[in-house]
């Protein structure tokens, strides 16, 4: 992780957050579909990244979102769990002569089947989790399974999105 | 003793996730109780000033349709104002304090909603400065929207209706019969009235009004109209789901009142044990 890698993800960091809290939190589908972007930063923060700094990082945006929404607590918690999933996780899914080092784990990168494998666990993780603190003590089973799944996809389709308009292949942001 | 701190320190990354989502969930109870610490909301002074500047720019994208609900609110209290206003004769006789008026009507802006989570917050641009306190009942022109919960110096952080902790007391105007009006976290436009017995006559399209029982709201401001009636799962109460009257998802401008002798009937339901629903 050279300086650059690392002011990339400040920035990042940043951007991702402005985003969130001042235009995807006022944009839900139908009422269910939710796009959670800033899980998207957290999976494309480079390989080699630590499970400890990598929850401290989600663990502060996931704070910062929270008090936006105000919902104390729920985002943080999910944060957390999927920051502590992402190693374990990268760790089985490595591809045969394992990975470059220095790369964010991007679709350009890493290609369509590999990025789908990765992403869409840890992303229903995040989700599943949010939905069932969201909705923990009340009968509404039925409709956080949908919106635990719509709102998986939602949020997958703009990362790609997102992957594909700004970031350049086998480069930071 | 170096076993066990190699031990601990070989799962440092496991125990530090047990304590983050230990504090994640601390934060959640502590929030969701009723006397929760509401430092961390969209109400402390940077996350509302944050806010507010973004609504500086939306806020041109309303103007059209809060304009039309002012002026279709002004012209409803004027037609009040001037069936009140005492025709000047010697038949008058000054009010004495029962009629004198216990509420007071501030307005502010909403900075910040959601309608689509389970428990949802509104953010206005007033706070303890402009005379806002918790406890206070927000509406709107069409209806009711919520109760303050935490105040900073400029911002509030209001409990939406669309909250299914939120319990407002309500009554059928045409019956006078009371219930308590609950979100049930499905659809942002539907609530239910909770508590009504099954003897009562309830039709499609009775309108639901506060009833004035817990001295948040004045009486009769709108909650909205019954929707559908069913004698549901409890064998002592009927199952009605009503259309609420505001609309979360444009709200815009709201009233907040205040009843200035809310301490005083709380103490005296207090010192008489009454427990109000």
């Amino acid at each position: 992780m050279n300086s650059r890698t690392v002011i990339a993800s400040i920035g990042g960091i940043f951007l991702y957050f402005i985003v969130q809290v001042l235009i995807l939190k006022n944009l839900v589908l139908f009422g269910m579909a939710f796009c959670f972007l800033y899980v998207i930063y957290l999976l494309l923060l480079p390989i080699e990244i630590k499970t400890i700094p990598l929850m401290v990082i989600a663990f502060v945006l996931g704070f910062s979102i929270d008090i936006f929404y105000d919902s104390l607590g729920i985002h943080t918690a999910s944060a957390v769990m999927l920051a502590f999933f992402r190693k374990p996780w990268i760790t089985v899914i490595t591809p045969t002569g394992g990975y470059d080092s220095n790369t964010p784990p991007t679709l350009l990168n890493m290609g369509m089947g590999w990025f789908l494998m990765y992403s869409v666990p840890l992303i229903l993780l995040h989700h599943l989790t949010f939905f069932l603190i969201d909705n923990l003590g009340t009968s509404l089973y039925i409709p956080m399974v949908y919106k635990t799944l719509s709102s998986t996809v939602f949020t997958f389709i703009i990362g790609m999105i997102v992957q594909v308009l700004f970031y350049k292949k086998r480069r930071g942001i | 003793m170096q076993r066990i701190l190699l031990f601990l320190y070989s799962i440092r990354a496991f125990l530090l996730f047990v304590t983050l989502e230990t504090v994640a969930i601390w934060l959640i109870v502590s929030y969701n109780s009723p006397q929760g610490a509401v430092f961390f909301n969209s109400s402390n002074s940077f996350t509302g000033a944050f806010l507010s500047t973004k609504d500086n720019f939306t806020e041109y994208f309303t103007l059209g349709r809060s304009n039309e609900e002012l002026a279709k609110k002004n012209a409803l209290l004027m037609k009040q104002l001037a069936n009140l206003s005492p025709v000047k004769d010697s038949v008058n006789i000054p009010l004495d304090s029962l009629m004198e008026s216990t509420y007071d009507f501030r307005s502010a802006k909403v900075i910040n909603n959601s309608i689509n989570l389970r428990n949802n917050h509104i953010t206005l641009n007033r706070g303890a400065e402009d005379g806002i306190k918790e406890g206070m009942g927000v509406f709107n022109g069409d209806g009711i929207v919520g109760r303050v919960k935490g105040v900073s110096r400029h911002y509030a952080s209001v409990i939406s209706l669309l909250h299914t902790d939120l319990l407002v007391s309500s009554k059928i105007r045409a019956t006078d019969v009371f219930g308590s009006t609950q979100w049930d976290g499905k659809n942002p436009q539907k609530a239910k009235l909770k508590y009504v017995p099954r003897h009562v006559q309830v039709a499609h399209g009775d309108t639901v009004v506060t009833s004035g029982y817990n001295a948040v709201f004045p009486e009769g401001i709108l909650v909205g109209t019954v929707d559908s009636v069913s004698n549901g799962t409890d064998t002592n109460y009927l199952d009605i789901t009503i259309d609420l009257a505001a609309n979360f998802s444009t709200l815009t401008y709201v009233y907040l009142v205040e009843n200035n002798r809310e301490a005083e009937l709380d103490s005296l339901q207090e010192i008489t044990e009454i427990v109000n629903e």
